[in-house]
């Protein structure tokens, strides 16, 4: 339906007050979302990181601050080590990893490590978000959130 | 200062340092950067217990050498330089001969001799051994507080010399001079930047992009010498073994108290210079980065690797190709057959806030056969250019937004034929959404397929 929750919830979810209000009235920087919903033509398009087994933004980063958790298989960033030199968005096919100009690195999804679900899925209204656990991994179970396409006008 | 901090970063001393005899090693890799760290992982997934070893003449663990610019900065402390954890050498077993340097390699009898009198037996070679800064043969350039910009102790150097209200001359518009000029200007110094194009990054961006990106520069207040080049570096009046000033072609002398030389790097390949190892301008691989001799390989700045864009094997020293490069040579020397898919020339720079990445042929002056699809009208320094040849993306120049600009880079790799929608690359809200249904799905897919046959070429 592309309302946008998703984007809300997450940027939500990174923030400092973790308070829905202060986040996006007060908090300094202002928290960015990790999901992004392309909408075009009827067509809403939610989009974060794949999580890719075999990651072109963790080979590519300069500093070793993208790097694939040996647990979860997850991609993660390590704040302190990212230089933000963009090299892992130059590389990243799907386009999901953001400019943070608040915090001056990367941001991208990191499956909202803490929580049971990720905060894009536990509050998508229409089920459109799914996460799911993705065994085919060869590096260990896997996880990732994955949408569902909803394709009103076509 | 900077060398008792180092010690942080260097090898604690181990058996590794005694004159015990080293038993013949299933794969040696020289280097222990970009390359010969993810050769040495890409070996560790196939094959837990070969003996593997790494020899290095820096004598630190694998740090990220970027960052010698946030070093220099003062920004960033060397223990969140390093590649990979501290422990990464012992976790994956690998034998680390760091500040050790190689003297001679005999590829007949399979030996690699050190500088310290050690010699070791390999079955598997890798020459990861990177690049040398170019310093050109200028008179005067002998002289203390002539400087290049590499490694953490080139970074150490620079250091002492760059205080505030110092002067210093870096010859080199390119990644690497735009990035120290980024760590002297925080260091209260005063650039000045002598080029010898007629602009900046003249071959990783276009010149509408050069041009955004010395705007940037100049607003902090670097002088930009451009079109010019140093003829001479002279001493001081009281002191003539320190620098002094730079007389460029022109005639003109710029007083300062360091230059630095950032004219880029030349391929290391002085092991193999005379031997049975194919030598171009780097050394010659197979797109399983093999050597011409059976059982060497090589990757990173060394290497002439397979480009996509140029159709031909050819030097791009860029960090990411290293990587790429070094796991396809460490599966093929672990024994799992990989093909290097190719890379190209691509450069990614966050220049005082303006973010710029760029890839493939980013001036298609050369190629009249090109399509050029450019947009700067956004405005607030925001440009975007993409170079097509028969409906296949083959260039791109990303300014200010940049967030989608790795669709753009991974349709590009993937020689798509964009045709049916190539006005739509350039539309502010382009993104795997803007594409058609069949590509969307095919893009979306590529992850699960590891890349591999969902590029969406319908080939």
């Amino acid at each position: 339906m592309g309302c946008g929750l998703c984007e809300v919830y997450c940027a939500l979810a990174h923030s400092t007050s973790q308070d829905l209000i202060k986040a996006f009235k007060r908090e300094r920087p202002r928290p960015v979302a990790r999901i992004r919903v392309e909408r075009t033509d009827g067509l809403f398009l939610p989009m974060q990181c794949r999580h890719c087994p075999d990651s072109p933004c963790v080979d590519a980063c300069l500093t070793g601050a993208m790097y694939k958790d040996p647990d979860s298989g997850a991609v993660a960033v390590d704040p302190y080590k990212c230089s933000a030199c963009w090299t892992c968005i130059l590389v990243c096919p799907y386009g999901v990893i953001t400019r943070d100009i608040g915090t001056g690195i990367v941001a991208k999804c990191d499956l909202c490590p803490g929580r049971d679900v990720p905060a894009c899925v536990a509050n998508c209204p229409n089920e459109a978000l799914v996460c799911i656990e993705d065994g085919a991994d060869a590096q260990g179970s896997r996880l990732a959130a994955a949408a569902q396409e909803r394709t009103g006008g076509h | 200062m900077a060398t008792k901090k180092s010690r942080q970063l260097r090898q604690p001393p181990s058996a590794s340092t005694t004159k015990a005899p080293i038993p013949e090693m299933e794969y040696l890799i020289i280097g222990n950067s970009a390359g010969g760290i993810a050769a040495a992982e890409a070996i560790r997934e196939l094959d837990k217990n070969g003996k593997l070893a790494m020899v290095s003449e820096e004598p630190y663990f694998a740090y990220s050498r970027p960052l010698i610019s946030e070093y220099l900065a003062g920004e960033r402390s060397l223990d969140s330089m390093l590649l990979r954890p501290a422990d990464f050498y012992q976790r994956n077993k690998i034998e680390a001969l760091l500040g050790t340097k190689v003297a001679r390699v005999d590829f007949g009898p399979k030996l690699v001799e050190l500088e310290d009198g050690r010699s070791l037996a390999w079955r598997k070679l890798l020459l990861a051994t990177g690049g040398t800064p170019i310093v050109p043969k200028l008179k005067g350039s002998h002289r203390e507080g002539v400087f290049t910009f590499t490694t953490l102790e080139d970074a150490d150097k620079i250091g002492q010399a760059a205080n505030r209200g110092r002067t210093l001359v870096i010859i080199g518009g390119g990644l690497t001079g735009i990035s120290l000029a980024q760590a002297l200007v925080h260091r209260g110094v005063t650039v000045v930047m002598v080029e010898l194009m007629d602009r900046v990054l003249a071959t990783a961006l276009d010149t509408e992009a050069s041009r955004l990106v010395e705007q940037a520069l100049r607003r902090e207040q670097i002088e930009l010498i451009l079109g010019h080049t140093a003829k001479e570096i002279v001493g001081r009046p009281e002191d003539d073994r320190r620098v002094g000033g730079v007389i460029l072609q022109d005639g003109r002398t710029i007083p300062c108290d360091g230059v630095v030389f950032a004219i880029g790097v030349a391929p290391r390949t002085e092991l193999v210079a005379g031997s049975a190892v194919t030598l171009n301008r780097g050394i010659v691989v197979s797109r399983r980065m093999i050597t011409s001799r059976r059982d060497v390989y090589a990757c990173g700045d060394a290497a002439e690797a397979y480009d996509f864009v140029h159709k031909t094997n050819r030097l791009i020293p860029v960090w990411p190709n290293a990587v790429a490069g070094g796991r396809v040579a460490g599966f093929n020397m672990a024994g799992r057959r990989v093909s290097y898919e190719g890379n190209t020339g691509m450069h990614s720079l966050n220049c005082f806030g303006l973010s710029t990445v760029a890839a493939g042929l980013v001036d298609s002056k050369d190629d009249p056969t090109c399509e050029v699809l450019a947009d700067s009208s956004a405005g607030n320094g925001t440009y975007r250019k993409i170079v097509l040849k028969n409906n296949r993306i083959v260039g791109m120049v990303f300014v200010g937004d940049i967030e989608r600009s790795g669709i753009v880079f991974g349709l590009m790799k993937d020689r798509v034929n964009v045709r049916r929608y190539k006005e739509a690359l350039l539309s502010p809200d382009f993104g795997l959404g803007t594409l058609p249904d069949d590509l969307r799905r095919k893009r979306l897919s590529l992850a699960n397929s590891q890349r591999g046959d969902a590029s969406g070429n319908g080939r």
